[in-house]
């Protein structure tokens, strides 16, 4: 394309099929305590 | 359906919220998004040319092909296809619980100017540790609250933790002895502000704990204004070797060098820089919390310059591959799933607080508030009233995360915040929401510049919202 370069994919519907085994990790317990940020979270399964 | 198009880095891009897809457009394609509301037909609206007088119509028209083909292909203007409203509401039965914030002390030998904590004691005016009967209390309930999860996380946290290293290692191995009878895998982790660590505890916390966050603010006269000792002096010079020997022998586990900035310190990327200066790769500051009459908390005259600051520490970072500042490590490709990203931190729900005294709360904040109090592992009481209440909080019922580009990323707040700014544990913290909403702009934009994508040069531009560019600039 010449206006536009994608970065990411959908990747969110893509995880809908194969997510929910609630075994990652809770997002507060990460660094911060305070403030939320799920997306910097891991899968655990990938 | 909804397209979030912002400049950040001097980088144009769209986010497209439901799918999760991001681009990086030039100017020409960001200006002509930006108006658009979805879905798109075939033909570009002819008003939408007027618009844009400063373009050609056919480079228009062949962007909104080019736009047209990406909404075909289900990255943009992307329906929420993931849950309706009433089975969002219905989302979370059973509680199962899987982390435990452990406050191992309600005690604590710093007296920082901004603790949620009241200094250590939670405002109870008494000063305790728990006791180790109490602690394994805790991990026999988490075991039996977990269900089938088989990853549980306990995080040692106060006051400060290490005034009950005891407690801490009677805990770690009470629950290692449990886990193959009871096919589960611990990880504990340890929040501390490091006035203790000595040699041995800090083998031992290399050793057994899968992530540490090391307190600490940033430039010394910022810390020891904010975190003085029992004496009122500093803690930076006693703190700062300390963790840097931890760090030292940390390997490959996670760590965190994790400070708070308050109003009196806006030029906190000035602190992260420092952390990073002293050898610390992995450093999260974070915004002070509080109600409209707390003196530190970020208000919201305040957000001008926070966020400038978030852009001014993002530029700093862009070729900085030797820091990992916390809010800016966002994985597009391969983060949570989306069922995770509806449900958020799980507080009161699969993660719970959990005092010396053995009594159980939604999470850490909520500690010392009696109305919260869920039940006690001695008894084994637990208000499945008030878990519901927490378990229902998701990026649909808060009201605020419906209209919100960065619900699937920021999964819908802090309870707690909520509750201390607006008396509300559903009313979200628009102070707090816009600094969220800041900082991921900063880190999409971070990640197109690390893709080699986007407009070369602009990044030393300071491309804001406003979008005075040479177009208007020329008028």
């Amino acid at each position: 394309m010449k206006h536009i370069q994608t970065l990411n994919g959908a990747t969110l519907k893509q995880s809908a099929a194969k997510g929910g085994c609630g075994e990652c990790q809770t997002s507060c317990q990460s660094a911060c305590k305070t403030s939320c940020t799920v997306a910097n979270q891991k899968c655990e399964n990938q | 359906m909804m397209v979030h198009t912002f400049t950040a880095l001097g980088q144009y891009l769209a986010a497209d919220v439901n799918s999760g897809a991001v681009h990086v457009l030039d100017k020409l394609s960001y200006d002509l998004l930006s108006l658009v509301e979805g879905p798109m037909g075939e033909e570009m609206p002819r008003e939408l040319a007027d618009r844009l007088p400063q373009y050609d119509r056919s480079e228009l028209e062949e962007c909104w092909g080019e736009l047209l083909e990406l909404q075909k292909a289900g990255l943009l203007f992307t329906d929420d296809e993931y849950l309706d409203p009433e089975a969002a509401m219905a989302l979370p039965k059973a509680a199962v619980v899987k982390a435990l914030c452990l406050h191992v002390s309600h005690d604590c030998n710093l007296r920082c100017r901004y603790c949620f904590a009241s200094t250590g004691d939670f405002g109870t005016g008494c000063r305790m540790t728990m006791d180790p009967e109490t602690a394994k209390r805790a991990i026999d309930w988490v075991i039996q609250k977990s269900g089938r999860r088989r990853n549980i996380e306990v995080d040692f946290f106060g006051g400060e933790p290490l005034m009950a290293m005891d407690t801490v290692k009677e805990t770690v191995a009470y629950a290692r002895s449990l886990e193959k009878e009871h096919d589960k895998v611990f990880r504990f982790t340890i929040t501390t502000n490091g006035v203790l660590l000595n040699d041995e505890n800090i083998d031992y916390i290399n050793r057994e704990m899968s992530n540490v966050v090391l307190s600490l603010d940033g430039r010394p006269a910022v810390n020891d204004h904010m975190r003085p000792t029992v004496n009122g002096k500093g803690s930076y010079q006693l703190i700062v070797p300390k963790f840097q020997k931890l760090v030292s022998g940390r390997g490959t586990k996670d760590y965190y060098v994790r400070g708070t900035f308050t109003r009196e310190n806006l030029d906190f990327s000035e602190d992260v820089m420092h952390l990073a200066s002293l050898g610390f790769r992995h450093v999260s500051v974070e915004p002070a919390s509080g109600p409209l009459d707390d003196p530190f908390a970020i208000k919201e005259e305040d957000l001008p310059q926070v966020k400038e600051e978030y852009e001014k520490l993002a530029r700093e970072l862009m070729d900085r591959k030797d820091v990992n500042f916390f809010h800016f490590n966002v994985d597009l490709k391969q983060g949570p799933c989306v069922i995770k990203r509806l449900r958020g931190c799980g507080a009161g729900c699969e993660y719970v607080a959990i005092t010396p005294d053995g009594d159980i709360y939604p999470c850490h904040q909520f500690v010392g508030k009696e109305e919260y109090r869920m039940g006690n592992v001695y008894d084994g009481s637990f208000d499945m009233d008030i878990s519901r209440t927490f378990a229902n909080q998701n990026i649909y019922t808060r009201p605020a995360c419906r209209e919100c580009w960065a619900r699937f990323y920021c999964s819908g707040g802090c309870s707690a915040s909520n509750l201390l700014v607006n008396g509300d544990i559903t009313k979200s913290n628009e102070v707090a929401c816009e600094m969220e909403r800041k900082r991921l702009e900063c880190a999409i934009a971070l990640n197109a510049i690390a893709a080699g994508m986007g407009e070369k040069g602009n990044t030393e531009s300071n491309n804001t919202d406003c979008n005075l560019c040479e177009d208007c600039v020329s008028l």
